[in-house]
């Protein structure tokens, strides 16, 4: 247990420092206007911010700050730290981002659900179909769709900005498409691995009920693995948010992101970056926790130490 | 002769993939005595598995279809049977135990649970009555500790304690057979002879009917007291175990036995392999589907398939030689 936190440390330094020295290398300053201002006022700029620093102190300073917690100070919003840029952006992208994966989750499961049960059939080769699309058109592509037909066209919903509760609802579609699509093609497989098992056998020849073999039996052996998908989906989505947010009009971290780059707000990037970063370590820590408990062939250790 | 608890007749079984029909089991026709073992042997493939499974209507739907014959359990029907109806065949009336211990207990469920299922289904006990029952059974089974063993998980059994424990799950409700897909194959030598050994000491406790699979011969001598002969989905020998062991008359029985190792036999005769391998049952032409292999291959062998023939109230065989209409034959090959 000790070890795996060391571990998860030791990678988010290692994401630390990459990002840091990637960032030293970008062209580029945070300066708008930068040709304007003369030699003296870039000066005062640059030690505002410690950047006239040779790259070891500045990398140093930047260590410290963050094993404070401390992701240092915008650029581009004067006087603002990174901290509290982020804080003020994670609840739009928060609430679509744990939409989209609560909704993805469950549509995927059912319709892989249907597949595997009704399997070679013509609903089994409609969802394979939609699953194969789902995942291979980027989730862009369906924002806009969405956007035009229910937003635009039909009028059904807000077609983008951020004034309440179902302006939440495209961008969480949008971003959910490709979860469903995952979701679905990974239950489908390992609910026709799981039926052709013998111990699925031996639950028929007690007697049990088709719907008790299903439940009881193939279904939870399918389900448990799933677990193991929610790292991949979280950045799924965290990715997704960059452009989708930006698509929607919605005031989130993705948005923030997006923007921050395109004004060489580099604390900014490299904040959300660790920030994103951190949340996918702590994401495969809990489900490594999470796949122990469920599975009693697996004991993590420490948490389910006998 | 007893009434036959369970019986079959003329059945025929195949597999439908993409337009290609392998029939698995052709003709094959047996009856079950009340207490006693029959076993039934053959090479792999040979369609063992596949009756078996058709006897608790266990073939995947999908693909498999028993086109012909009759099952009969208890004067009933089985081919007939709704679903609600096989559901309670199933565990209560016929159990089975299939090969592989190791793949045949579901992973995540513990074991005391596994073997409660089919109590709460067919005999509607309490939780704890059926807890109780579960207890009961482990022990049975020869499992120590077994009020502490009900919360384990199969995998922290061996391979050996996992075959007792699904004799337990099968024996549970106290079903009239049992049918044991090769049992032991999957096991070490000595706990091969500790399942058996179990087995036996069940049935004399409860009656139960078993029919043994297993191409094991030394496993027929020591279990059964009839035994069936398989070769590419029929029976082409049938009769008590003496008898076939003694005065095998099928010369795939013949090739079996002499394949085999054995205690008692001078060790200076060889053991004789069959030559070459089961024909693939998908390309079968008419005639004696042995016929290829078979040292004694007359020319009626190549174009018609040779019928059951009674050499005894109980010994039946398929094979020319035995036939009344090859008598000459049978005198020139077999003197
Ligand atoms: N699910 C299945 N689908 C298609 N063919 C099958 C299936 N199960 C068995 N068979 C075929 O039926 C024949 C008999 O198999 P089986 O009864 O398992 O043999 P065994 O005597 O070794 O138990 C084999 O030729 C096998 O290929
Ligand atoms: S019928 Fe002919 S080929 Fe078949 S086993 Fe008998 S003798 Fe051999
Ligand atoms: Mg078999």
């Amino acid at each position: 247990m000790l070890k795996r936190v060391g571990y998860m440390l030791v990678t988010l330094f290692i994401i630390a420092t990459a990002t840091f020295f990637l960032m030293k290398t970008l062209p580029g300053t945070p300066f708008t206007n930068a040709d304007r201002l003369n030699e003296q006022q870039l000066e005062n700029m640059k030690a505002k911010y410690g950047l006239d620093q040779p790259v070891a102190i500045q990398y140093v300073r930047y260590l410290a700050n963050l094993v404070q917690g401390d992701l240092g100070m915008s650029f581009k919003f004067m006087g603002r730290s990174v901290n509290e840029v982020i804080f003020e952006r994670i609840g739009p992208s928060a609430l679509i981002g744990f939409q989209a994966l609560i909704v993805g989750t469950f549509v995927g499961l059912g319709l892989g659900v249907v597949s595997a049960l009704r399997h070679n059939s013509i609903w089994d080769y409609t969802s394979v179909t939609l699953a194969v699309l789902g995942m291979s058109i980027p989730s862009f592509v369906f924002a806009a769709l969405l956007q035009y037909y229910l937003g635009l066209k039909w009028g059904l919903l807000p077609p983008a900005l951020w004034k309440g509760y179902e302006y939440t609802i495209l961008p969480t579609l949008a971003l959910s498409v490709t979860v469903i699509a995952t979701v679905a093609r990974f239950i489908r497989t390992e609910m026709l691995d799981v039926i052709s098992q013998d111990y699925v056998m031996t639950a028929r020849a007690k007697g049990l009920s088709e719907t008790g073999v299903i439940v009881k039996h193939v279904l939870r052996n399918a389900l448990i693995p799933v677990v193991t998908m929610l790292g991949p989906l979280a950045v799924n989505i965290m990715t997704g948010t960059l452009v989708i947010e930006k698509i929607f009009s919605v005031p989130g971290l993705g948005e923030q992101f997006t923007l921050s780059i395109v004004v060489n707000d580099y604390s900014v990037i490299m904040g959300i970056t660790l920030f994103y970063s951190l949340l996918f370590i702590l994401m495969v820590f809990v489900v490594d926790i999470l796949y122990g408990l469920l599975d009693p062939r697996i004991s993590v250790r420490g948490a389910k130490a006998k | 002769m007893y009434e036959p608890i369970l019986s079959v007749d003329n059945l025929h079984v195949s597999f439908h993939s993409q337009n290609r029909v392998v029939k698995a089991v052709r003709g094959v026709s047996f009856a079950l005595q009340k207490g006693e073992t029959l076993a039934i042997v053959g090479e792999s493939g040979s369609g063992k598995s596949v009756t078996a499974k058709s006897l608790m209507r266990m073939l995947p739907a999908q693909t498999a279809k028993i086109t012909e014959g009759a099952i009969r359990y208890d004067n009933q029907d089985v081919l007939s049977f709704s679903p609600r109806e096989l559901q309670k065949l199933r565990g209560k009336e016929i159990s089975m135990v299939f090969q592989d211990p190791m793949t045949s207990l579901n992973p995540t469920m513990k074991i005391g649970r596994q073997i409660m299922e089919g109590l709460a289904k067919h005999e509607k006990l309490t939780k704890s009555e059926a807890k109780q029952k579960a207890i009961q059974m482990l022990e049975m089974v020869g499992i120590p500790q077994a009020a502490e063993r009900i919360d384990a998980y199969p995998h922290q059994f061996s391979g050996g304690m996992r075959q007792r424990v699904v004799i337990a799950i099968a024996l549970a409700c106290r079903p009239k057979v049992l049918i044991a897909d090769e049992p032991t194959t999957a096991l070490d030598v000595t706990i091969q002879a500790q399942i058996l050994d179990l087995m036996r000491g069940l049935q004399k406790q409860t009656g139960t009917s078993i029919i043994l699979i297993t191409h094991d011969l030394g496993v027929v001598a020591n279990m059964a007291q009839r035994v069936a002969v398989m070769y590419t989905g029929e029976i082409v020998e049938i009769g008590p175990v003496h008898e076939i062991f003694t005065r095998p008359q099928h010369p795939y029985t013949k090739g079996l036995l002499q394949s085999m190792p054995r205690l008692d036999a001078d060790r200076s005769e060889p053991l004789v392999p069959i030559p070459g391998s089961p024909p693939d049952v998908t390309r079968l032409m008419g005639g004696c589907s042995f016929a290829p292999r078979c040292p004694y291959v007359m020319r009626v062998c190549h174009h018609f398939s040779p019928q059951s023939t009674s050499l005894g109230p109980e010994h039946q065989v398929s094979c020319w030689l035995q036939d009344r209409r090859a008598e000459e034959m049978r005198r020139s090959f077999c003197s």
